[in-house]
């Protein structure tokens, strides 16, 4: 690890401009990410601005069909809150399948979804949900929001404060670990909502989080697993590597979205 | 059987301090004044240095030397060895390329050291080894063992032609062909076993120390045997004589073999602790032991069973290719030959066998005995094959087994591969497997699973494997260059409680439990008055370590001959203060009593006149301390039969073990409980490797599974709760009866767990899956076989 300078603002204002003020900041929520990264020496922040302690930024409110999670609550406070599970069950067992006790106790859902890893679990729900991501400059939807690979629409100096989700009718996330990692090999996020039937597919795409219109279409006009049982998705722009082939993980996402389904009950 | 003698499940004396953070392993350790240490490694699998320049890490902040191979050499410190010599079928011996501790003018994998930067602390010593700039010629590498066979293949080493270690041979290959001419059926097989990389929870580390007025050095290190440490860091790589250098293993965290071997960044901390005058430490990062610690298995084989019409087997014939990786480690030649083609007789009675083994260099990390070593590869290739042969000819797997097992009344049994099985009762463990398995209601389990869409499959497993390493001739007749007797030495205090001392090394085993309960039992004391001292070459006398669960067989029988002579000893002392004849002594249960009387007195009292021998028999020495050296008079042959129920999803290939039965004979129990934590970890570890531990290079030699993210370990979820039974056929061959438990269920589960995998999709055409069996690699098998239905 170099050095770096440790700052731990008390307010979002605070943290804003101690993020533009740093010659090369970088926020630390979790750092379940970050801090192997420096440990690897794969990085050198110039600051490590710790968002960690901030309450505005944390926890969890309701407010009529409406979920809003702080950008630094932890994966465990989703999984064990009783208001995220009565509204959307989906995302509660989303933030269960996130590591292991120690990674969801410390890593958050703002850091998750700003570092869009593409095997990371919960862009799948955001995407999947049609969530809003919070900033502290504006509001972005889920389909502006992720990029690509470890891209996001964020600038420099925003700084996530919540994620916005309304919730579905239904929504299920399956998942299929990769084996070593434990982040998903393939994540597949089906919800029904107000706007439509959204499928989101999380680990497979080489570009992250992606959804596949033509199961949406078919989910919207049955919403049954053998609505979808012909539909391939092709591999073409699918990861592979030593964990599993492009043409495995195109499969993993028909099996993965039928489990979906069939889980929404 | 007393509460806490042998075969008492007495809970581990070691387990309080490990389990509330009070253990000492070594990265705990820290000396006065001492200096870190972070090494320089090679990003690149074989490259050509054309120039080291170490100014700017000299120069950097807190660095207090750099050292590079030049340095090792211009010191007359010898390279790394390799103790076992092998003769390929021509005559010639091993080829043993030099393998420097810190690379000179090439480097051969991923990870080679080059250069050592001693600093203040670590961030220094780190940073310090990012100024060092290293000008590599990149060479072109092989990472496949048989790519580097073919012709066209780079040499990782230029001395070596063809890539080749040695091409060696066991058995009579004339017979076994013959054997095969004669054959009503044959099965053959490709078998890969998949290279393994050892993952012990503590990294390796190590101190090295000089003491400038006695002019000693001291090397603490996490090693399984500190004495064989000793004398090769003495006798080859010279770094101090043997009697100027004490090696101490303290508290270890798992080894599994990859702490048996004199590895480059141990033997250059000590060094270098007498050029700076400080201790100087150095702890693997995790990323260094996936890179440094030696790999396990590794083989390549073509493989063939030849069956008479009613099943009898003929004959075996097998070419196994085998990564040695970069350089010889330690003990790396013997694991592919004598470990592994001498076990190839399995629990059967095949008149011939033939094998033959090319051991090859590839630009990997070298390849070195990892948990079962030799054992699990020659089982993997017995047990597939079998299984398979049942399969082909329509035979019940276990009945196959069954006909061709050495019968009760065969022992002791010459296979056709040197080995002499002492005893055993192999269809007895079978028949238990089969009862606790419930073979018989396997059909319906099946039928039963295949209405909720998943493909249930039954593997077996009957392995032997060679333990209580052992007979020093023997060894040595086999090209070792050591003896591997033990030593053990029992010291009566003045207040009657007892410290023992032995040359096996405990990294998790239980030790300081097991040995007590030996000790306690022959001399009649308290487990809690014996304390067990290993793993620390100023106190315990001598010793050879612990691998090939060797410790009980070998490092317990030694104690045994100790407390033999502690009786003996003790008869003269009780018979002069008793006023009897020493015949007329018998010792029980810590007493000696004059026979037919109540004159008595206990072992304790014993102790305390021979420390105060105020009234004491003429020409005894004072004093109540025995050593023993016990060499074994033949390998102990530890075996059962291991059966394996799977549930495989199609849809995903995932893979679920919903059966586990081991039984195993082991010999004589001393501590059921730990044998049984033995059997779980070893089954943990065989299931590891049969459906998720590969280590994958990619062509160019750089190591695609080189982190947790990418190596996958066994977790609680993936190991079922396993059924472990025991059935006991004493040992004859040493005083306990012991046989060796350590390494069974690594040896037995791949072959029981990938037999299963194979029987579950045997109806869609699956004759085989590669290892580790993960869902991906299960999900392509089944689409393969459905192409090649179609």
């Amino acid at each position: 690890m170099y050095e770096f300078d440790y700052q731990r603002p008390a307010s979002l204002a605070d943290a804003v401009s101690a993020l533009q003020s740093a010659e090369d900041g970088q926020l630390l929520a979790g750092g379940h990410t970050l801090l192997p990264t420096l440990k690897q020496r794969l990085a050198r922040p110039s600051d490590l601005i710790d968002i960690s302690s901030i309450g505005e930024l944390r926890g969890i409110a309701v407010d009529g069909d409406t979920i809003t999670v702080g950008a630094t609550t932890t994966h465990a406070e989703v999984e064990g809150s009783e208001a995220v599970r009565s509204a959307i069950p989906a995302l509660a067992d989303l933030a269960g399948m996130i590591g292991d006790p120690q990674v969801r106790h410390r890593g958050t859902i703002g850091g998750s979804i700003a570092n869009n890893d593409p095997a990371a679990d919960y862009p799948g729900a955001v995407l999947g949900l049609g969530a809003t991501v919070v900033t502290n400059k504006r509001e972005i939807t889920a389909d502006d929001f992720f990029l690509g690979l470890f891209e996001t629409a964020l600038a420099e100096d925003e700084i996530i404060t919540a994620v916005r989700f309304s919730k579905p009718e239904k929504a299920c996330y399956m998942k299929f670990a990769q084996p070593a990692s434990r982040f998903s090999l393939v994540g597949a996020f089906v919800a029904k909502t107000s706007g439509g039937v959204r499928v989101a597919v999380t680990g497979a795409g080489q570009e992250g989080v992606f959804r596949v219109t033509e199961m949406e279409a078919a989910l919207d006009a049955n919403f049954s697993a053998d609505a979808i049982a012909n539909i391939a998705v092709p591999d073409d722009n699918l990861n592979s590597d030593i964990h599993g082939s492009a043409e495995y993980r195109a499969h993993l996402i028909g099996v993965m979205a039928k489990r979906a389904i069939a889980g929404c009950g | 059987m007393t509460s806490e003698g042998i075969g008492a499940s007495v809970r581990r004396k070691e387990d309080y301090r490990f389990l509330t953070g009070n253990g000492h392993y070594l990265d705990d350790i820290n000396r006065q004044g001492q200096a870190h240490a972070s090494f320089v490694r090679s990003p690149h699998a074989a490259a050509k240095i054309n120039g080291i320049d170490i100014s700017n890490a000299t120069n950097a902040p807190g660095v207090i030397a750099v050292f590079t191979g030049k340095d090792l050499a211009d010191d007359g410190i010898g390279p790394l060895i390799c103790g076992w010599a092998i003769t390929s079928k021509n005559g010639d011996a091993h080829n043993a390329p030099a393998h420097p501790a810190l690379a000179v003018d090439t480097v051969r994998y991923v990870g080679d050291a080059v250069a050592i930067v001693i600093a203040e602390t670590l961030e220094q010593a780190k940073d310090g080894a990012e100024q060092v700039a290293v000008d590599y010629e990149e060479l072109p590498a092989v990472a496949s063992p048989v790519g580097a066979m073919s012709a066209s293949s780079p040499l990782v080493h230029d001395d070596a032609p063809g890539n080749l270690c040695y091409d060696w041979e066991i058995g009579d290959k004339a017979e076994t062909d013959a054997a095969f001419e004669k054959a009503a059926h044959v099965t053959h097989m490709d078998i890969v076993n998949n290279r393994l990389i050892p993952n012990a929870v503590e990294p390796r580390a190590a101190i090295g120390e000089y003491d400038v007025g006695g002019d000693n050095l001291t090397l603490y290190t996490t090693s399984q045997n500190p004495h064989v440490a000793r004398l090769v860091l003495s006798a080859f790589n010279g770094v101090a004589p043997e009697h100027k250098l004490r090696v101490i293993a303290p508290d270890v965290g798992g080894g599994f073999g990859s702490k048996i071997f004199i590895y480059a960044e141990e033997t250059v901390c000590l060094w270098a602790a007498r050029k700076v005058r400080q201790p100087v430490k150095w702890t693997a990062a995790r990323s260094e032991s996936f890179q440094t610690d030696a790999h396990g298995r590794d083989h390549v084989s073509k493989a063939e069973l030849a069956l008479d019409a009613d099943g009898k087997f003929l004959g075996l014939r097998v070419n196994t290719v085998a990564n040695m990786g970069a350089y010889l480690s330690t003990f790396a030649t013997c694991v592919p030959s004598y470990l592994y083609a001498t076990l190839l007789a399995g629990q059967y009675t095949t008149p011939a066998i033939y094998c033959d083994v090319q051991a090859v260099f590839t630009n990997t990390t070298p390849v070195d005995a990892y948990r079962g070593a030799g054992r699990p590869e020659a089982t993997f290739v017995i047990e597939r094959l079998v299984e398979q042969a049942a399969k082909e000819t329509g035979r019940d797997p276990a009945e196959l087994r069954r006909i061709n097992m050495v019968p009760v009344d065969a022992f002791p049994y010459q296979t056709p591969v040197i080995q002499q099985y002492d005893c055993g009762n192999y269809g007895a463990a079978l028949d238990v497997a089969l009862d606790k398995a419930d073979y018989a209601g396997f059909a319906q389990r099946r039928s039963d699973a295949e209405a909720r869409g998943k493909r249930r499959g039954i593997g077996f497993s009957s392995y032997i494997e060679a333990c209580g390493i052992a007979p020093s001739a023997a060894v040595g007749a086999l090209g070792g260059g050591v003896g591997l007797w033990e030593s053990g030495q029992i010291r009566f205090n003045p207040t009657g409680n007892v410290t023992i001392f032995t040359g096996s090394h405990s990294h998790g085993q239980g030790h300081e439990t097991t040995f007590a309960q030996i000790v306690a039992t022959r001399l009649g004391v308290a487990v809690e008055n014996v304390e067990v001292v290993h793993g620390d070459t100023d106190k315990v006398m001598f010793g050879m370590g612990t691998y090939g669960s060797r410790s009980a067989a070998v490092g317990g029988s030694a104690l045994c001959k100790a407390a033999d002579k502690i009786v003996e000893k003790g008869m003269k002392i009780a018979a002069h203060i008793l006023e009897a004849s020493e015949d007329d002594i018998e010792f029980t249960d810590g007493n000696f009593t004059v026979a037919g009387t109540d004159k008595t007195m206990s072992i304790g009292e014993v102790a305390f006149a021979a420390y105060v021998p105020h009234n004491y028999p003429e020409g005894v020495e004072p004093g109540l301390n025995e050593t023993a050296f016990y060499d074994p008079l033949n390998f102990s042959f530890p075996a059962g039969t291991h059966i394996c129920e799977v549930e495989i999803d199609p849809d995903t290939g995932s893979v679920e073990i919903v059966n586990y039965t081991a039984i195993d004979d082991f010999g004589t129990v001393i501590n059921p409980m730990i044998v049984e934590g033995q059997v779980h970890g070893g089954v943990a570890q065989g299931v590891g490797q049969a459906l998720l531990e590969g280590c994958v290079y990619d062509d160019a030699g750089q190591l695609l599974t080189g982190s947790f993210m990418d190596y996958a370990m066994p977790r609680a979820s993936t190991v079922p709760s396993i059924d472990v039974g025991m059935t006991e056929t004493p040992s004859p061959l040493n005083p306990l009866g012991v046989k060796g438990c350590g390494e069974a269920g690594a040896i037995a589960a791949p072959a029981a767990t990938i037999n299963a995998v194979v029987d579950a999709l045997w109806d869609l055409g699956v004759r085989d899956v590669p290892m580790p069996a993960t869902a991906s690699a299960v999900w392509q098998t089944i689409q393969s076989a459905a192409q090649a239905a179609e």
